[in-house]
């Protein structure tokens, strides 16, 4: 994951919970795509359609928290989203992103400097940079960096087991 | 170095002497837990994405069908067909219509000192019997399912000594609400919440559920309560024994302590649309409501619906306002209609439902619509959960969401 990425920026605040990243009522929707118009939709229903593949999110602390549904990070995947960058994320969340192949990124100090709209270059395990600033970011454990690469667990697993 | 209760069972699964937080470790699961909210995802991973699989142990494995029974849509019908078929097919523990799942879980299955997933959030209600349950999602679950194992990051834990008696009136649910608001909706996030003290030994196993389920709203990766007499007589009357029976050490090394006095509890309500949005139900007095729901794996046991029954008795619910009564299982609901707590509900006016998720979740029957505002003993307030993405959900006890449902705006139950 040493690939350079410049994306644009969605801003969004403190504890997005998954009720807000896929409302319930769509969770029995036929598959992830049918559900990306509704991603964000009590928050910012107009939010989903302005995605473009390979933007990225940037929020404030405990995104995702909330329910297990692995719906809430395979819906932000499908909209293309190429990381999400947050002060800090609930945990099962953070499972269910990496195992679907969701890059997401921990820093403190971006949430409250960045504009929507504006760009960011992404070298994930290294830095990110803003507006002439940079801001250096964590790798994550080899464990989960393999999955990551990988595209998600079960890709991993396959991968493991020599199938891919 | 002394261990924590959390360190002591994730060592145990994962065969070794000792492990400390921070650790990464490769656990073997006792138990594998899932509901219909996620299991068709794991069967279609399952049978597309997988060459050759095959389950480690089905023996460990409880599938569950109980946040959309029965079905209200041909889609959740076909969802619930997969997971009926597959679950017969391989000879899996399936339940249906009996109840939300950590209550059929509490009822028959957690025992102490086990490491549980739950393919759901409030896992971590089996601290209540001293097991370390923990929510996942399906894919890690999928893992889990085919592997027996899985990875976890051994969390620090939060220490929590109770002392004295909840106050008449006063209920776990507001102590849980109290904590909540303390530590905030990520104060234990990744930690584990674990209590002690000579205060739970005065609390019912009910009690302690509502209080290890609540705590993934601060974060929890689990919670964990002593298994002390109280905890062996539950299971001895559900015919079970302990795995193993742990405490922390009195050198362990907690991320914080806090000492609470539970006499110094009072009613609370949280607030839309945070868990952590709590304040003493006093200054809620008079907001209107339209629906109120007692029920779910938080607050429908038979002792919840005994303190709603109480409080309601010989009452009316409010004009225009639904009162849903949801037992958490089959057996709190017969043992319901035994006491005679049904009739007193529905001569009241409530409505009566099967066991099942129901409102707590926003997609059983009983959703609320726009502009309307919902009393629950659910577990969350987030915007639009319950229905409507413009509505309003307040969190509280049992006893306050019933003289709510009474009055028509939330007031306490020393009020009607």
């Amino acid at each position: 994951m040493s690939n350079t990425f410049t994306a644009k920026i969605w801003v969004l605040g403190d504890d997005i919970d998954t009720d807000i990243i896929l409302p319930t009522e769509y969770l029995a929707l036929k598959s992830v795509e049918d559900m990306k118009p509704y991603a964000f939709s009590p928050l910012r229903p107009e939010l989903a359609g302005l995605i473009q593949p390979g933007d990225m999110i940037v929020a404030g602390k405990n995104f995702g928290c909330g329910s297990s549904r692995e719906q809430a990070p395979e819906v932000v995947k499908a909209l293309g989203i190429s990381c999400i960058v947050a002060k800090s994320y609930a945990r099962i969340f953070f499972r269910n992103a990496i195992n679907n192949g969701l890059l997401l990124i921990e820093n403190q100090e971006l949430r409250d400097v960045v504009t929507e709209g504006e760009l960011a270059k992404v070298t994930p395990g290294e830095k990110i940079e803003y507006m002439g600033k940079t801001y250096e970011i964590a790798n994550l454990p080899d464990n989960l960096m393999e999955i990551l690469n990988a595209g998600g667990l079960v890709k991993a697993m396959r991968k493991r087991n020599g199938l891919d | 170095m002394g261990m924590t209760m959390a360190e002591k069972i994730i060592a145990a699964a994962a065969g070794v002497v000792s492990t400390k937080a921070g650790d990464i470790e490769t656990v073997t699961l006792d138990r594998l837990m899932s509901n219909d909210g996620t299991t068709h995802l794991t069967i279609d991973m399952y049978n597309n994405k997988l060459k050759h699989p095959r389950i480690a142990d089905t023996k460990k494995l409880v599938w569950i069908v109980d946040h959309n029974v029965p079905a209200d849509s041909p889609k959740t019908a076909a969802s619930q067909k997969k997971m009926r078929d597959f679950a017969r097919e391989h000879g899996i523990d399936f339940y249906e219509g009996q109840g939300v799942c950590h209550q059929i879980m509490m009822e028959n299955y957690v025992r102490p000192g086990e490491l549980i997933f739950g393919a759901d959030s409030h896992t971590c209600a089996y601290g209540a019997l001293g097991a370390f349950g923990t929510g996942v999602g399906c894919t890690d679950y999928l893992y889990a399912m085919v592997t027996g194992t899985s990875w976890l990051l051994v969390p620090e834990t939060i220490r929590f000594n109770l002392r004295g008696k909840l106050p008449k009136g006063v209920y776990a649910r507001d102590l849980i609400l109290t904590i909540i608001g303390k530590i905030s909706a990520n104060g234990a996030n990744y930690k584990a919440m674990e209590f002690a003290g000579e205060g739970l030994h005065s609390l019912s196993i009910a009690d302690r559920i509502s209080i290890c389920n609540l705590c993934v709203e601060a974060g929890a990766k689990t919670a964990l309560m002593e298994v002390d007499e109280v905890a062996m007589d539950y299971l001895k009357e559900h015919g079970r024994e302990p795995k193993a029976c742990y405490q922390s050490d009195e050198d362990a090394v907690f991320a914080e302590t806090y000492d609470i006095d539970l006499s110094t509890i009072v009613p609370i309500v949280a607030k839309p649309h945070f868990v952590d949005n709590v304040v003493p139900a006093t200054e809620s007095y008079g907001v209107k409501i339209d629906e109120a729901f007692l029920g779910s794996c938080n607050n429908g046991r038979i002792e919840d619906l005994r303190v709603g029954a109480a409080v309601i008795k010989g009452k009316k619910v409010a004009p225009k306002v639904r009162f849903l009564v949801v037992p958490a299982s089959r057996a709190v609901y017969n043992q319901a209609l035994k006491e005679g707590l049904l009739d007193i509900f529905m001569e009241a006016g409530a409505i009566v439902m099967n066991p099942n998720c129901s409102v707590c979740w926003g997609a059983c029957q009983g959703v609320i619509g726009e502009g309307e505002t919902l009393i629950s003993t659910g577990t969350r307030n987030f915007k639009g959960r319950a229905g409507h993405k413009e509505s309003f959900i307040y969190l509280a006890s049992a006893a306050t969401v019933t003289a709510s449902a009474i009055a028509g705006q939330i007031t306490t139950a020393d009020r009607v």
